[in-house]
């Protein structure tokens, strides 16, 4: 049996964004600019585990994003 | 965990099975809860294996997905699920353990679909990979990285179209041969797919249509060189992915009385599991790849979607309806969604397109690469497709789960409608 990682922080920041929803607005590429970044016309490329000292940085990046498409946590698991 | 009190099992701690313990959690419920996965890993996300992973611009362990509830539950990760005997309640998972549960979620996903073995063809050569889980996208990276000669991609659906625009990045000479007359023909047809012709035409991809690769050939030393064809040519070869699409993990299954196969676990409308009857198994729902649930919008055609929106709506929803009492509970309604990114273009699609008998480009046109595409069946739109045009297709989603009439927008500014014809769609497959 394998335990993820319990406590918060402890590792880098988990980031997924619903690319369903994403409507290319770049905000999140303002935000936090060397961890989000688009492609060509509308192809987001994000990264997934940022450094946990960058925590403000995608919290702007959620924050701006028009359609909500961001989400993350503290690399912590219950 | 109290012995008297079991709680609920996830079985399958992928997207669908993370997202459902989570609305569990998040729906009330405060009970045990167990989540069961075959591979050793945390909960990842899929879409990135095929697409950054494989460039070498993400490790395949950076995919782990956030974690968006308090779970407090108990992980046993690395033990698949080989039975379920129902009556008692009770899983049993490889390593003898056996897991009570009073309910629980099947999400148990699906798996590419290998290579076909004959009797009589010997083993598999060596360097030939299929592309789903993250430990295949490790191998086929370190495969890349190699330098192989030439990739053969067999399969030109999105995993194969986009492991062939990976490749090229990489500056790797890569073949994909598929039966169809253009990639992407089951799910888009071939008025659409020539675009991703097009597409791989600049790239340097020797697309292949028409091509049945019937066998691999290996060298001294147990490795791929050669694929045959049907028509007797062959490929030279040194690194293959085999992109048939995926089978649904319901063998453990087998012995359970349900309505399980290959194609899926069947549901009904509210995600719950059916016996061999048809009748709803107390207890049990599904959600996911794995299961195969009418759909509202296209005739309460049995679907078991193979999309990552639909892993996270519909184990929402199962979760919903597990909470609640038995006179409560709602059938599941989702437009399926997916997305895809290749040769440099972001691709989205709401809807099913197989099945339409007319297809329209809408806003700008095939030749540019950047286009919305909608598709009819009996003057109903019923699907819609968006390369680098993203931002239409809310409002096509919209028109299409109303049941609007084909084309279901007109007048728009920039509009013009092209290629009103045939979306062009393969023969239902023979096996």
């Amino acid at each position: 049996m394998t335990e993820p990682r319990k406590e918060p922080g402890a590792g880098p920041l988990r980031v997924v964004v619903d690319l369903n929803r994403c409507q290319g607005y770049a905000q999140c590429c303002y935000a936090a600019p060397e961890h989000f970044e688009l492609r060509g016309h509308e192809v987001l490329f994000y990264d997934p585990t940022p450094p946990a000292g960058k925590q403000a940085e995608i919290a702007r990046a959620v924050q701006a994003c028009p359609v909500r498409a961001i989400s993350f946590d503290m690399g912590s698991v219950s | 965990m109290s012995p008297d009190e079991p709680g609920i099992v996830v079985v399958g701690a992928s997207l669908a099975g993370l997202r459902g313990a989570e609305a569990l959690r998040r729906g009330g419920y405060a009970g045990p809860l167990t989540l069961v996965g075959d591979e050793p890993h945390a909960p990842y996300d899929r879409p990135p294996l095929s697409k950054h992973v494989l460039a070498g611009e993400l490790r395949p362990d950076a995919t782990a997905l956030p974690h968006l509830a308090d779970l407090d539950a108990t992980w046993r990760l690395g033990q698949p699920a080989v039975g379920l005997d129902r009556s008692a309640r009770v899983l049993r998972l490889a390593d003898g353990v056996e897991l009570r549960y009073e309910k629980l979620l099947i999400a148990t996903g699906a798996q590419a679909r290998p290579w076909p073995v004959t009797d009589g063809s010997g083993p598999l050569p060596s360097g030939i990979h299929t592309l789903r889980s993250r430990d295949d996208a490790a191998a086929l990276r370190i495969a890349l990285a190699a330098g192989p000669k030439r990739v053969l991609i067999v399969g030109g659906g999105l995993i194969g179209c986009e492991a062939a625009s990976c490749c090229r990045d990489l500056g790797l000479a890569v073949t994909l041969a598929d039966p169809n007359p253009t990639p992407l023909a089951r799910i888009l047809g071939s008025l659409i797919g020539s675009v991703i012709v097009s597409c791989m035409n600049t790239a340097g991809v020797d697309f292949r249509p028409g091509t049945h690769v019937e066998a691999f050939e290996a060298d001294a030393s147990g490795r791929v060189c050669r694929a045959r064809l049907k028509d007797g040519a062959a490929i030279e070869t040194d690194c293959v992915i085999v992109a048939l699409g995926a089978t649904r993990d319901t063998s453990w299954l087998a012995e359970a009385g349900l309505n399980a196969d290959a194609g899926g676990l069947t549901c009904d409308s509210a995600c719950r599991a059916l016996d061999s009857e048809g009748r709803p198994a107390p207890g049990l729902y599904a959600a996911g790849d794995v299961a195969r649930c009418p759909s509202p919008f296209y005739g309460g055609r049995l679907v078991a979607f193979e999309h990552w929106g639909n892993a996270v709506a519909q184990a929402g929803h199962a979760a919903r309806n597990m909470l609640a009492n038995d006179d409560d509970q709602r059938a599941y309604r989702h437009l399926p969604s997916f997305w895809s990114s290749q040769f440099g273009i972001n691709i989205k699609g709401v809807g099913l397109a197989d099945g339409a008998d007319a297809v329209a480009v809408v806003q700008g046109s095939r030749a540019s690469r950047r286009f919305l595409a909608v598709y009819g069946r009996e003057g109903r739109a019923i699907a819609a497709i968006s390369f680098d045009q993203a931002r239409w297709l809310p409002a096509y989603a919209e028109r299409i789960e109303a049941g609007a009439a084909f084309p279901p927008i007109l007048g728009a500014t920039d509009q013009s409608i092209k290629d009103f014809g045939a979306p062009d769609f393969p023969e239902p497959r023979s096996r």
